[in-house]
């Protein structure tokens, strides 16, 4: 891969816990990812808007105020309106199992928990670019 | 204490012990050193501390400078409180958990809010969509407290609120349910947060910007002084500072500092430091370096005292005691093997208690995968009611005192919070610190080097970096639904029905008045709170004199 993977982070709704993010944050940055993080209390469609602006591959979401089963699926409906359809989301935060599988049925990339280490992340998330990207060659 | 020649024979023996013990393997840890990150030595003795200075340093509980404890009996003559941190969805439900956990046993009340709650906006609000009740419980108008403290004499229990952005509104509302159960406000006791100073650090729920929320502070502490003498008017905070990443002397300095800071502005405002300073209470984390934790307490007192006493010049005793609530560290508990969160608890409410707290929390081990169940909540309970009960560990004060180890630890983190204290003081003090993202920087730092100690294995985390195992997490846990949000929205639609609503204009239009001008703006409020004003319709009657707080995004 020589372009740079491309990620935005954001924290949507009303959450203020930003240790997780920035973390995440200085990790991408430091494995030479470009990073973009939009800061607190965003919207879903200030975060889509950016995404789709910065030309990103990956939306990468932290939660942890127990709102996720309402704002993973507005950032997904609201990318597949704008067309960011082809943009990973993936995310973090305080997420029963049983959420997580029903939100990773509906299309979200990939969700962590407290405990998830930056380098099992990062290794995600080059594999899971790099095979999107393979995907779209096929196609 | 000792004279030459003990320390001569001392010199010798120990370099003959080095001798020894410096050709033996120490392997066992890539690295001895606390979570903060600070290296331990092999071995503490008596030149570990200047044991001379005893009476001054360390001195008795209940005297000067406080460093074993606040009073001179502790657990002997009064238990901590067991107050858990708790409330869901609806106040009928957070009614029903208060009730449980007081037949179980606790014996105080701790109140969570929904992040809508938090940040002053009401359940109908755009904003508030997926997030009602999820973290804490919900509350809109007096009918909901109401609701929380239904059955609940308020005249016998004291509550904590952690409430910091809209504190004044929920403090009139508190004093409104007593008043309908015809408790005096004097008679109330408990604990606001109204820390906002750490929610521009690290808990990041802010609504105003600072100089207005200094100013919601000061009122507050004014009219507790004269209305509600009983009640703790800020709960000065370094928990979310430590969730937030900082180290051990991060989360002290960064949590005193903010509080000279509000005892500043109180004087500042014309108060009597002696009159208001009693009614301030701390609020530290319990974090997973047992040793670190503790000494941590014990320097806090000691740096509180004598700021108190010496620069702020207080001259009533109780303004120089520094008296603490304690949560364990939800940083530390994880996902994985979330059974294995009740020891870690446990080993940190033990912390507290030898510490010397005067109340604890206890998390609960499902709390980073949702709130807590009432199973999960419990057994939190009965950490706390086994460290009171079968470990013997209150049957003394302070048994860790002249601790070679412990006194050194409490020497180097009184002085690690003063270089702190003379770093912020260059900066121009708190409020720029914060402007200019001094003490968010701080904290991330540490927050980055500690999660990369433990990718390196300098740090193992049972279950996360080592004896890991394939498993599919199932422990049952609490769920809050859309009935919850549906059940909220239509009591708030009812309040705004059934209420006077021209009372309600007419005492918004007489909060803004006030905030414009230098009227208590907790009396204001106190009156809109009566006539079932709601919180959003509060802050925004304030908002558009106030202005509101954003953070540039930084990492």
């Amino acid at each position: 891969m020589s372009e740079k993977i491309r990620v935005l982070l954001a924290k949507p709704g009303l959450d203020g816990h930003d240790r997780g993010i920035k973390i995440i944050a200085a990790a991408f940055r430091d494995a030479g990812f470009e990073v973009i993080y939009t800061g607190l209390r965003q919207t879903p469609e200030q975060i889509v808007n950016a995404a789709i602006q910065e030309d990103v591959n990956v939306v990468g979401v932290s939660i942890l105020s127990g709102a996720h089963m309402t704002l993973f699926p507005a950032i997904l409906d609201l990318l597949k309106e704008k067309g960011g359809g082809d943009i990973l989301l993936f995310g973090g935060g305080i997420i029963p199992n049983e959420d997580m599988k029903t939100l990773e049925k509906m299309g979200v990339s990939k969700l962590f928990t407290p405990g998830a280490v930056t380098t099992e992340i990062i290794d995600w998330l080059k594999g899971a670019v790099a095979s999107g990207k393979k995907d779209e060659k096929i196609l | 204490m000792f004279d030459k020649s003990f320390w001569d024979k001392f010199d010798e023996r120990r370099k003959k012990w080095h001798e020894t013990a410096d050709q033996m393997p120490q392997k066992t840890r890539p690295k001895f050193f606390t979570i903060s990150g600070d290296d331990v030595d092999i071995l503490y003795g008596p030149d570990s501390y200047d044991a001379s200075k005893s009476l001054e340093n360390i001195g008795l509980p209940g005297e000067f400078p406080y460093t074993r404890g606040v009073h001179h009996t502790m657990y002997r003559g009064r238990m901590w409180t067991m107050r858990l941190f708790s409330g869901m969805g609806t106040p009928r439900q957070t009614n029903q958990r208060y009730k449980y956990l007081l037949k179980e046993g606790q014996n105080g009340l701790s109140v969570a809010f929904d992040l809508p709650t938090l940040m002053g906006y009401d359940s109908d609000h755009e904003r508030s969509k997926g997030e009602i009740g999820k973290c804490g419980v919900a509350v809109d108008s007096l009918v909901d407290m109401e609701t929380i403290f239904d059955g609940i004499d308020l005249g016998k229990i004291s509550t904590s609120m952690t409430i910091n952005a809209p504190a004044s509104i929920l403090l009139a509302m508190y004093i409104a349910v007593g008043e309908k159960q015809g408790v005096p406000s004097e008679k109330l006791t408990g604990t606001l947060q109204n820390d906002i100073l750490k929610e521009y650090i690290a808990q990041k729920e802010w609504i105003f910007p600072p100089e207005p929320s200094i100013r919601l502070i000061t009122d507050l502490m004014a009219f507790c002084s004269d209305h509600v003498p009983k009640w703790n008017t800020i709960s000065i905070s370094g928990y979310h500072i430590r969730e937030a990443g900082a180290t051990a002397a991060q989360e002290l300095a960064f949590t005193l500092a903010d509080g000279f800071t509000y005892v500043e502005s109180a004087i500042a405002a014309g108060q009597d430091v002696d009159v208001f300073a009693p009614r301030l209470s701390h609020f530290f984390n319990a974090h997973q370096d047992f040793f670190e934790e503790i000494a941590k307490y014990r320097a806090a007192r000691r740096i509180w005292a004598k700021r108190m006493r010496y620069k702020y010049k207080a001259k009533n005793e109780k303004s120089w005691l520094l008296r603490f609530h304690t949560q364990t560290a939800g940083c530390s508990l994880t996902a994985q093997q979330p059974e294995n969160n009740l020891m870690r608890t446990a080993f940190e409410a033990l912390s507290g208690v030898l510490g010397g707290t005067q109340s604890l929390h206890t998390n609960s081990m499902d709390e980073t995968l949702a709130l807590p169940s009432d199973k999960a909540a419990l057994l939190a309970l009965r950490t706390q009611q086994i460290i009171m009960n079968e470990t013997g560990v209150v049957n003394t004060i302070d048994p860790l005192a002249g601790s070679y180890f412990i006194e050194s630890l409490t020497d180097k983190i009184e002085a690690d919070a003063e270089a702190y204290f003379d770093e912020i003081d260059k900066r121009g003090g708190v409020l720029r610190c914060i402007e200019e993202g001094y003490l968010q920087r701080e904290i991330a730092k540490s927050a980055y080097n500690y999660q990369r100690e433990i990718e390196r294995k300098e740090r193992i985390i049972v279950g996360v970096n080592d004896y890991v195992m394939e498993e599919d997490i199932d422990i049952p846990t609490l769920r809050i639904d859309e009935a919850e949000a549906n059940e909220q929205l239509a009591t708030l639609k009812k309040v705004r029905e059934d209420r006077d609503n021209d009372k309600v204009a007419r005492t918004l239009d007489d909060l803004t008045a006030c905030a414009k001008g230098d009227g208590n703006t907790l009396k204001a409020i106190l009156d809109c709170v009566r006539v079932y004003a709601t919180e959003g319709e509060i802050v925004d009657a304030l908002r558009p004199v106030f202005g509101e707080y954003t953070e540039p995004p930084m990492f």
